[in-house]
């Protein structure tokens, strides 16, 4: 059961170099074949590459943990990026920091109640300028998700 | 100034475990239940099935591909069926609304990605500045 003490938590700020070759291996990996991001000599990120916090964040920048969702029964609901103009280029040094912004729960589709959590990112370039703002929402089922349909459930 | 139709639909498949496990080492999500056979049955799946936010990445590409890359302003995923080794995935967007936002021409765009079954894994609800000719032109230029 997820911890609602968790809202507020706030991890400590980490830093991202956006690298002209992860961009290009993102890009590949999802198929692009873009000259905007293949060939571009500062390449901005894929809409949705700031995932790659995963190489850049942890330990105390992290303040996912502090939610505590059932891992088990956890899935992935929604992603959101908003970009405060064009997306960051390659050659940007961000400062990124995460704090858990909601959880509640709702009742789902087929009884049971799910348990959302939020996490919001944000993205600042060398400026201080905020770039880009990451929101992560997790949720929690009542059963583990091999028994459900996904987040046709979650969502409800 | 208009927004550029659609582009046809793009077929992506039959998908594979390499797909999955690319996208995880390019995102830095190794999540085993994505590559690893007996970690995903033991969780109570059949095999492994793909990283919902490579499908996402997959519409990103489409997108960005149809409206630009530097365009994208904002970018909502929200996960719905799982991708499973040897689906065949289909991309498909279209506009919602078109309008005036901080003296830009912005358009909000729909975007799916479905599986041969016809069910939805994913969709998009994303927002562009709609680049005018001229723009499209010196972007086709600097990466020429």
């Amino acid at each position: 059961m997820a911890n609602p003490d968790a809202v507020g938590t706030r991890g400590a700020p980490f830093r991202m170099d956006v690298e002209r070759g992860k961009i290009r291996e993102f890009a590949r990996a999802t198929r692009s074949t873009s000259p905007a991001y293949l060939d571009a000599e500062r390449p901005v990120v894929p809409p949705t590459f700031l995932t790659t916090t995963f190489f850049w964040q942890s330990g105390d920048a992290d303040p996912w943990p502090a939610v505590e969702l059932d891992q088990r029964r956890g899935l992935h609901a929604e992603q959101e990026y908003t970009f405060f103009g064009p997306p960051p280029r390659a050659g940007t040094r961000l400062t990124c920091q995460s704090h858990i912004s909601e959880i509640y729960t709702k009742q789902g589709r087929r009884g049971g109640e799910l348990t959302f959590a939020v996490m919001v990112t944000e993205f600042r370039d060398e400026t201080g300028r905020l770039v880009a703002r990451g929101r992560l929402t997790g949720v929690e089922t009542a059963r583990p998700p091999a028994e459900q349909s996904r987040a046709d459930e979650a969502m409800a | 100034m208009s927004v550029p139709a659609a582009p046809a639909p793009w077929t992506v498949g039959p998908v594979t475990r390499t797909d999955f496990v690319r996208y995880q080492g390019a995102s830095g999500d190794m999540n085993p239940i994505h590559h690893d056979e007996e970690f995903a049955r033991a969780a109570g799946f059949p095999t492994p099935f793909s990283v919902g936010m490579w499908q996402a990445g997959l519409l990103g590409t489409y997108a960005t591909d149809w409206l630009g890359a530097e365009n994208v302003r904002g970018f909502r995923i929200r996960f719905l069926e799982q991708v499973w080794p040897g689906d065949t995935l289909t991309c498909h967007g279209e506009v919602v609304r078109e309008y005036e936002q901080d003296g830009e021409r912005r358009v909000d765009v729909e975007l799916t990605c479905r599986r041969q079954t016809g069910g939805t894994a994913v969709t998009v609800w994303s927002t562009f500045v709609v680049p005018d000719a001229a723009q499209r032109e010196q972007e086709a230029t600097d990466v020429a």
